[in-house]
């Protein structure tokens, strides 16, 4: 901005002398947006849906399930909707009283603590929002932020607007020849992650299960983790929407259960992901109140509220399933029970045409390798991108099959050194999964 | 506390707000709240029934497009370009955002920083403070003031003084925040007094951030006019909507911001940083009840206008019932409603609020009125009180038999 403003309004004043009828179309000749938009517009979900509707793809790009909400939740909201005038005005701006009640008892067993409905919690408009209120509310200009790569790709923009600096540490595989056949494969190193950690760290964000890879972190790289937090005084950004989908019996620990971490650790969850019903967009984070207070006064500035019936749905939800938790008919199994069997569907496909995928332990992905293809991008416009970029976008284009590049997941620093795999959403109807694998059965991609 | 971190500077101070304070309070159900702007009158029923049917279909239970449900921007840009005059695209001039407050803090976020001023008429709905100081700017205050000597008052004669409003604009102006209808006091701001405002932001090159979610409750005999629609205006403005206000389901938090693409693409990337995409079935329905009434705009049957009607009348009744009370409504001429009561002297009711020193007045006021009458009001700038009365007749029946008893008792 080197320019004074008033010289800058002088010359938008002779312009409008000059061109009456340019009047009305006259932009502001100053800076309009402010500073924390910029650089962070891009969004390879924007970017990518599009191209899949395009092109009609069969979809496994994007994280949603294309099958319904389990019946008990739908009618929950059907109830919440033709239920009193209440449900359709505002409610409690923290979070909706049924709501936070049922997630404080139902989450207090789990982690062996009790926890306060109305300190302890709040509701948000997607684990989304709940991660941009942490961010917001705790971190400030010049915080350095360390993230885990591959990362949901929100983390970096939400870091960057609230004026922090993110600072990367990847999971590597850990086999020497670097064979990777599930995502426990993939670790962190305790020295390369101390080293990340200077006087102006503020805080770790870890996801698990992890999204893209599906990585279900054990207690013991867990304990790491916390060792680090609390020797150098972090908090620590917990990300666990994915936490109820596991498979081949890995666990899901709350980093937070660990001692000395409830006090700093933010523990974001999604209804979306819980009871298959992304588009409800109700999300929640727990932590200590002495946190939760932070994020209430951002989100009071904010949003304010979320919406009623839909976190009265998602109350009934958690109702039921608390009194039927760790029985049969808990959705809690039943999800990942139903979900285990289409990763293997998948998983099958991809490996009968010679492509090798990193089974995940969790979550909805499955992390392809595609270093052994040779494709042909002749056609295509694609410039500087990536390769696994151009790949998702041939894909779509000559075989009609939507998929997400991973290098999307992984920061400027080190894209290039991940940008041979592509992420597979299996949360579909076995339909769409049989379709993906018509099309890879036909397209049988040689390999090296 | 285990750790040494705390908040960020962008939140400092603002963590006290007046709507959790006097909710909570409110939440009691032997209080009849004339408090919080929220109907307790249902939402027209095929709005509610267009979201039963909508969580019935598979794909709106799931991620819709980021910036706004297909459906509900195209609904947004046929009304819209009905009511503006003008072709609105709905793909660059539309962000569909969590409510009006969620529109107001996009913009804040998107437009303005540290180093800017926005100015702020007075009385305000109270958001707009916080969220400037939170994008890091300076809130310039400006008030409007009572034409004098007027013994029935209505929010017409509240006005803004021309030279007054000049003298905040500044170098660092970067906008300025217009709320018509206003809430509190329900001012429609005529075509000259948005003249005024307009020339002079065209004159210094500032924005104007414009809060219509009151937009369709005019009262006979006033117009609502879009400052966005007056030469020179469209490329610089925000005009906020909200779908809870107009179709009385505050409980769905869905708003829209429209304005220009060079704007509107800056809020949509603080959209899509924030919380990328709101409610699916709820934007549906929402664009249902859209087409609906679009289909039936001018017609008396129209929701946009038969809501006003309805209003009018409690309005009028609120009116009256506050005068027999001992006090003076300023009668509003569209939206908020809401009657923004001036308060009578302490003496007057004998009431003991030497227990609540550190509070304003208003506060005290309404603090005792509650616990002791139970009755529920909003405190609003030190000498008012705000009572909303899109209620059922019920409540405010109930609010007629305090207000008559409490005169009796003094």
């Amino acid at each position: 901005m080197g320019i004074p403003r008033n010289i800058l309004q002088l010359w938008s004043v002779v312009r409008r002398w000059r061109s009456p009828a340019a009047y009305d179309n006259t932009i502001m000749s100053r800076q309009i947006h402010a500073r924390r938009v910029e650089g962070v517009d891009k969004n390879v979900w924007v970017e990518f849906t599009q191209l899949a509707a395009d092109y009609k793809a069969v979809n496994l790009g994007q994280g949603f399930p294309d099958f319904s909400p389990p019946q008990f939740v739908q009618e929950a909201f059907c109830a919440a909707v033709m239920g009193g005038p209440s449900m359709h005005q505002y409610t409690r701006a923290f979070g909706h009283p049924h709501l936070v009640k049922s997630l404080a008892t139902f989450f207090s067993r789990i982690v062996g603590l009790e926890i306060n409905p109305f300190e302890d919690i709040l509701i948000t408009v997607g684990a989304y929002q709940a991660l941009f209120c942490a961010f917001q509310a705790l971190v400030d200009k010049g915080d350095e932020v360390i993230i885990v790569e591959p990362f949901f790709d929100c983390y970096q923009p939400m870091v960057h607007m609230a004026g922090g600096k993110p600072v990367y540490v990847p999971l590597r595989p850990r086999n020497k020849d670097g064979l990777v056949f599930s995502s426990e494969d993939w670790v962190l190193s305790a020295e390369e992650l101390a080293s990340k950690i200077t006087p102006r760290t503020k805080a770790i964000v870890i996801n698990t299960p992890n999204n893209p890879l599906g990585k279900v972190y054990k207690t013991e790289e867990l304990q790491v983790i916390a060792d680090l937090c609390i020797k150098n005084d972090l908090l620590c950004i917990s990300d666990e929407v994915y936490e109820w989908l596991t498979y081949d019996g890995a666990k899901h620990v709350k980093i937070a259960s660990l001692p000395g971490m409830w006090e700093r650790t933010i523990t974001v969850g999604s209804a979306g992901k819980t009871f298959s019903a992304t588009g409800w967009k109700v999300g929640w984070a727990i932590s200590s109140s002495h946190i939760i207070k932070h994020m209430q006064t951002l989100h009071q500035n904010s949003v304010y509220h979320c919406a009623t019936a839909a976190q009265e749905a998602v109350a009934c939800g958690f109702d039921r399933e608390y009194d039927v938790f760790g029985t049969e008919e808990s959705y809690f199994q039943q999800l990942p029970a139903m979900l285990h069997h289409k990763r293997k569907k998948l998983a099958t496909y991809l490996e009968s045409v010679g492509l090798k995928p990193i089974m995940p332990e969790g979550g909805y992905f499955m992390v392809v390798d595609i270093s052994t293809l040779s494709v042909d991008f002749k056609d295509q416009d694609t410039k500087d991108e990536e390769y696994d970029f151009k790949f998702v976008k041939w894909l779509i284009r000559e075989k009609g099959l939507a998929t997400i590049p991973v290098s999307a997941f992984y920061s400027p620093e080190h894209q290039q050194d991940f940008n041979k795999y592509i992420r597979f959403c299996f949360v579909k109807e076995d339909m769409t999964l049989d379709a993906a694998g018509d099309i890879l059965r036909k397209w049988s991609p040689e390999s090296k | 506390m285990a750790t040494r971190h705390t908040h960020t500077k962008r939140i400092e101070g603002l963590d006290k707000n007046v709507w959790v304070a006097f909710s909570s309070v409110a939440a009691d159900p032997s209080i009849v709240n004339l408090g919080q702007g929220l109907p307790d009158l249902p939402p027209p029923p095929y709005v509610k029934d267009a979201l039963a049917k909508a969580a019935t279909v598979d794909r709106l239970n799931q991620y819709t497009r980021g910036f706004g449900h297909p459906p509900l921007v195209k609904a947004l840009s046929q009304v819209y370009g009905k009511v503006y005059g003008r072709t609105i695209d709905p793909f660059t001039d539309i962000l569909v955002t969590v409510g009006g407050y969620g529109s107001l803090f996009c913009t804040m976020q998107a437009l303005v920083e540290e180093g800017d001023e926005v100015i702020i008429i007075e009385p305000f709905f109270d958001c707009y403070e916080p969220m400037v100081r939170m994008a890091g700017a300076k809130p310039v205050m400006i008030p409007l003031r009572l034409k004098p000597g007027k013994k029935t008052v209505t929010s017409a004669d509240w006005y803004l003084d021309p030279e007054e409003l000049s003298s905040k604009f500044t170098s660092k102006t970067k906008a300025i925040i217009v709320n018509t209808p206003n809430n509190p006091i329900g001012k429609v701001f005529t075509r000259d007094e948005l003249q005024m405002i307009a020339d002079l932001c065209i004159k210094h090159d500032t924005l104007c951030f414009s809060d219509e979610v009151y937009e369709w409750l005019i009262y006979k005999g006033h117009q609502h006019i879009k400052i966005a629609t007056l030469p020179g205006m469209w490329e610089r403005t925000i005009t906020v909507g909200s779908a809870g206000k107009t179709f009385s389901v505050t409980g769905w938090k869905l708003g829209w911001s429209i304005g220009p693409q060079h704007l509107v693409k800056h809020l949509q990337t603080v959209m899509q940083i924030s919380l990328y995409t709101c409610p699916t079935p709820l934007q549906e329905a929402v664009a249902q009840g859209l087409m609906r009434d679009c289909a039936l705009m001018g017609q008396p049957d129209c929701y946009f206008s038969s809501l006003a009607e309805e209003l009018r009348d409690k309005r009028d009744r609120m009116a009256s019932i506050v005068r027999a009370a001992g006090m003076t409504p300023v009668i509003p001429e569209g939206g908020t409603s809401c009657s923004w009561t001036s308060l009578p002297s302490v003496s007057l009711f004998n009431m003991d609020l030497s227990h609540m020193e550190n509070d304003a007045y208003d506060y005290k006021f309404v603090k005792w009125m509650i616990k002791e009458k139970k009755l529920a009001a909003i405190p609003d700038f030190e000498k008012y009180i705000r009572f909303c009365f899109i209620k059922q007749d019920s409540t405010i029946d109930a609010a007629e038999v305090i207000l008559k008893n409490w005169s009796k008792t003094q």
